[in-house]
């Protein structure tokens, strides 16, 4: 074999590789939707969706759990939302040069690579503790709210840094001040993505489980929440207390939650990949 | 008009400013009570005792084996990732049509979007009794099956991260490998993959900055017993499950077993912290070599 046909074998062989690790991805992810559909499917009914947690496997729901996920989504949504898309607006429109602002993009740069897990310690000393929230809905809210901050914050600059210097410079010229340049023309160019960015962060804060263990959500709450100031729990949470238990009956309603966790979690993302799209297409500068 | 201007700029620097006070809020309460444990237990005890058994009658404070425990899903994890989302990034880059990549990348994505108790599950009760089958001396918690599934998870963050960086490779480098009648395949592994390299060695530093703070997954699946081992078929502990198991358990707050819980936070805090500020380092450092 010659030099150059050695050589493009290879270059084939990698091709048939490359394909191989592509495609590995996607096939785990299918046997593993597949396996836990075959799982869980049956057991979802409207009982399931509506029973209080119970000791006993069949009796069992997800009443209580889905109800403190919407709880938690509404609540550190209005905390974090306009602290983050304000935030934004501030790094890229105003503070962009000096040393403040370079501390200031390292510091949140930083915060986004901070584990989930250490954000709990911090809600549990700070809202638990400092606060006197002990292990309410609003401590996890505001513990989760701070979590998802640094990603609307970096949402909300790349829209706003993709609307371009032209329309700012029309707007001035035609007198208006910073605040109505940003308000009627730069934050409506932009709010498809960051549109997208919240929600995405929205689909974060579902599937979150490890800090709102340890601020103390508890596993067995036999109530639904009905104010900020209740215990809760949340559907990861109980989908980790059903998989910590011997039993195959609670496996499989764990099976059952994941499938309605995984039906909100892919259904927030199939919109936010939507907005960007839609988005993209309609402004073209 | 001019007064609600500044107003208006006040309360944006605010929110920005908030955030500075997240993060001196995360020191100040892993500091504030780690100081209070280190005033207990010897620091030397902390870093080189070879037993983690806070909970137990007989008390051992060496952070070792989480942290070995830690490092060995990690590795594990990496493992798996590097070698498959390289692959990938090559692959979408050089060989792919593009309306297959611009496909495949998202559906990648889907991986990092599942929430990760989800992959916890994925692990204990499909990954692990497959491994079994052929490792009979697997146990029902191990490292194995915990890490494998975990690299698969962060393939997409070394794929997308990775094939961003292949991507800026200026053309002309490309062309010119192309010109010299260089394969796809040598024009991958001897032009653009070192001249990415510095973007490629960030996706990775990321990624181990991620499995490192992993906890639903490795809680799940790699089980709860602290062992400074190597072997991947053992159950082990790590750091962040430990933080978890105090947190279900009910340890009476202030006492030195709760403590525990932050010497064991500011020790992941620690290792991540780093990572992602030599990631910094890398990324300003190189950033501009093409320009």
């Amino acid at each position: 074999m010659t030099n150059s046909e050695l050589n493009r074998l290879k270059d084939k062989a990698f091709q048939g590789f490359g394909i191989f690790c592509t495609l590995i991805g996607l096939v785990v992810l299918a046997i593993f939707l597949i396996n836990i559909l075959i799982d869980g499917l049956g057991r979802i009914d409207w009982d399931f969706l509506r029973n209080l947690p119970s000791r006993r496997a069949h009796r069992a729901g997800i009443y209580t759990a889905w109800i403190g996920t919407l709880w938690i989504l509404v609540l550190s949504s209005l905390f974090a939302f306009p602290l983050g898309i304000s935030a934004g607006i501030y790094l890229e429109e105003y503070g962009k040069k000096n040393r403040m602002a370079s501390f200031l993009e390292v510091n949140i740069s930083n915060l986004a690579g901070v584990p989930s897990i250490i954000y709990g310690l911090l809600g549990l000393e700070i809202f638990g503790r400092v606060f006197g929230l002990g292990g309410s809905l609003l401590t996890g809210a505001l513990t989760l709210g701070l979590l998802i901050l640094p990603i609307i914050i970096v949402t909300t600059r790349e829209s706003i840094k993709a609307v371009p210097r032209s329309i700012r410079d029309a707007s001035f010229a035609l007198g208006a001040s910073k605040w109505q340049t940003i308000w009627f023309q730069v934050l409506p160019a932009s709010f498809g993505g960051i549109m997208t960015g919240v929600i995405l962060a929205l689909s974060r804060a579902v599937g979150e489980a490890a800090p709102l263990i340890v601020i103390g959500a508890l596993a067995y709450v036999p109530f639904a929440p009905s104010s900020p100031m209740d215990e809760f729990t949340v559907l990861p949470i109980q989908i980790f207390n059903w998989i910590s238990r011997p039993q195959a009956a609670f496996a499989t309603n764990a099976a059952a939650a994941i499938i309605i966790l995984l039906i909100i979690t892919f259904t927030l993302n199939g919109i936010a990949v939507y907005l960007r799209h839609k988005w993209q297409k309609r402004v073209k500068w | 008009m001019r007064i609600q201007e500044r107003i208006i700029e006040g309360l944006l620097w605010l929110s920005a400013a908030i955030t500075i006070l997240v993060t001196a809020g995360i020191i100040w309460v892993l500091l504030s009570e780690s100081l209070t444990f280190f005033s207990e237990v010897s620091i030397i005890d902390f870093l080189t005792d070879k037993q983690w058994t806070p909970l137990f009658a007989d008390k051992h404070f060496g952070i070792l084996p989480l942290v070995a425990g830690t490092m060995l899903t990690t590795a594990i994890a990496i493992a798996v990732a590097l070698p498959i989302g390289l692959t990938i990034a090559i692959y979408l880059n050089t060989y792919a049509p593009a309306g297959f990549r611009a496909t495949i990348k998202p559906m990648l994505e889907i991986l990092a979007s599942i929430p990760t108790v989800v992959y916890g599950f994925f692990a204990l009760t499909v990954v692990t009794p497959f491994l079994q089958s052929f490792i009979p001396n697997l146990a029902g918690f191990n490292s194995l099956s915990a890490g494998m599934v975990m690299g698969i998870m962060i393939i997409p963050m070394i794929s997308s991260l990775s094939e961003d960086a292949i991507s800026a490779v200026p053309k002309s480098l490309r062309e010119g490998a192309y010109g010299m009648g260089a394969t796809k395949f040598q024009t991958a592994f001897g032009v653009l993959v070192p001249a990415a390299s510095s973007g490629i060695l960030v996706s990775i530093i990321l990624a181990i900055s991620r499995a490192v703070g992993e906890t639903m997954l490795v809680a799940i699946a790699a089980g709860q017993q602290p062992r400074l081992t190597a072997n991947p078929l053992v159950p082990i502990e790590t750091i962040t499950t430990y933080i978890v198991q105090v947190s279900l358990g009910d340890v009476p707050h202030g006492s030195l077993e709760y403590r525990t819980i932050f010497a064991a936070g500011i020790t992941l805090f620690i290792f991540t912290f780093a990572l992602n500020n030599i990631s910094f380092w890398i990324r300003k450092k190189y950033q501009e070599k093409y320009d």
